[in-house]
């Protein structure tokens, strides 16, 4: 499947993936992030049911301590 | 566009800011001086010494509760803002009730736990809402890196994105006034393109 990625196209072999396996498989271990997916927002509790599709919109961002 | 054709426009809304320490306060003073109508400002924590190397404070202020300190320093800058502070601890069930009735809220706290909990509530129980996020503030240098994100309509970020903030790696004032400013700026980007011809307060 094909997908946006924090706007760059990525290409999985998989015709879906849980939001955890895309994780995995994209090796991002850094825990406090936030996912939305075609706009909604996914909490970790979900990210083991929470399916990524074909021509889904993923963004993800990184929440760094300081301020 | 005048400055003071500005100032009424910005004088109709009211902006949530969710922590008033190197961010918060900072991007309070910015949207202050904007002429912004209403702030709505929550911390528990009271103004240390530690907090003079970025936040808006003075050393006379050393022990006050940092809502009120930045309240008596926006009054002095420009009294015309409505300033409503809250010192309760922010969770997930006082923020909608916090701020409700914000047009925007910039999420200006120093954990990143804090931070989570904060863009969950308000994305999930206050959508169309939106929140400014400042994320990688620590060190100095590195211009470059400071960058600005629109994800969507809701959220934007402000910040390097990779920095964490350590006792070896400090959040200092220009990097954290820099994306404060950033935050603030959003903001206004926001205010300026919505239509509204009352005033909030």
């Amino acid at each position: 499947m094909k997908i946006l990625l924090n706007n760059r196209e990525e290409i999985f072999a998989e015709e879906t993936l849980s939001v955890s396996e895309m994780l995995k498989l994209k090796k991002f271990s850094f825990k406090m992030r936030i996912i939305k997916i075609n706009g909604a927002l996914i909490t970790k509790d979900k990210y083991d049911t929470t399916m990524i599709n074909e021509g889904d919109n993923v963004q993800m961002l990184y929440l760094m301590s300081g301020g | 566009m005048r400055i003071s054709e500005v100032k009424d426009h910005l004088a109709k809304f009211r902006v949530g800011i969710a922590g008033a320490g190197g961010l918060g306060s900072n991007c309070a003073v910015a949207l202050a001086r904007s002429g912004i109508g209403s702030l709505v400002i929550s911390d528990f924590d009271v103004v240390e010494p530690a907090n003079l190397n970025r936040q808006y404070y003075f050393i006379s202020q050393i022990g006050m509760l940092k809502t009120i300190a930045l309240k008596e320093n926006i009054a002095r800058i420009n009294p015309d803002v409505v300033v409503i502070a809250h010192t309760e601890k922010l969770d997930r069930f006082n923020i909608p009730e916090i701020y409700s009735g914000c047009d925007v809220v910039v999420e200006a706290f120093d954990r990143e736990e804090m931070k989570e909990m904060l863009i969950e509530t308000i994305q999930i129980i206050m959508p169309g809402i939106p929140v400014i996020i400042g994320s990688g503030v620590a060190g100095w240098g590195k211009n470059e890196t400071i960058r600005y994100r629109k994800v969507d309509e809701t959220l934007y970020i402000c910040g390097d994105e990779s920095t964490m903030a350590d006792d070896d790696y400090p959040a200092m004032a220009p990097r954290v006034g820099i994306v404060a400013n950033m935050q603030a700026n959003t903001v206004i980007e926001i205010l300026m393109k919505k239509t509204r011809d009352y005033f909030h307060v």
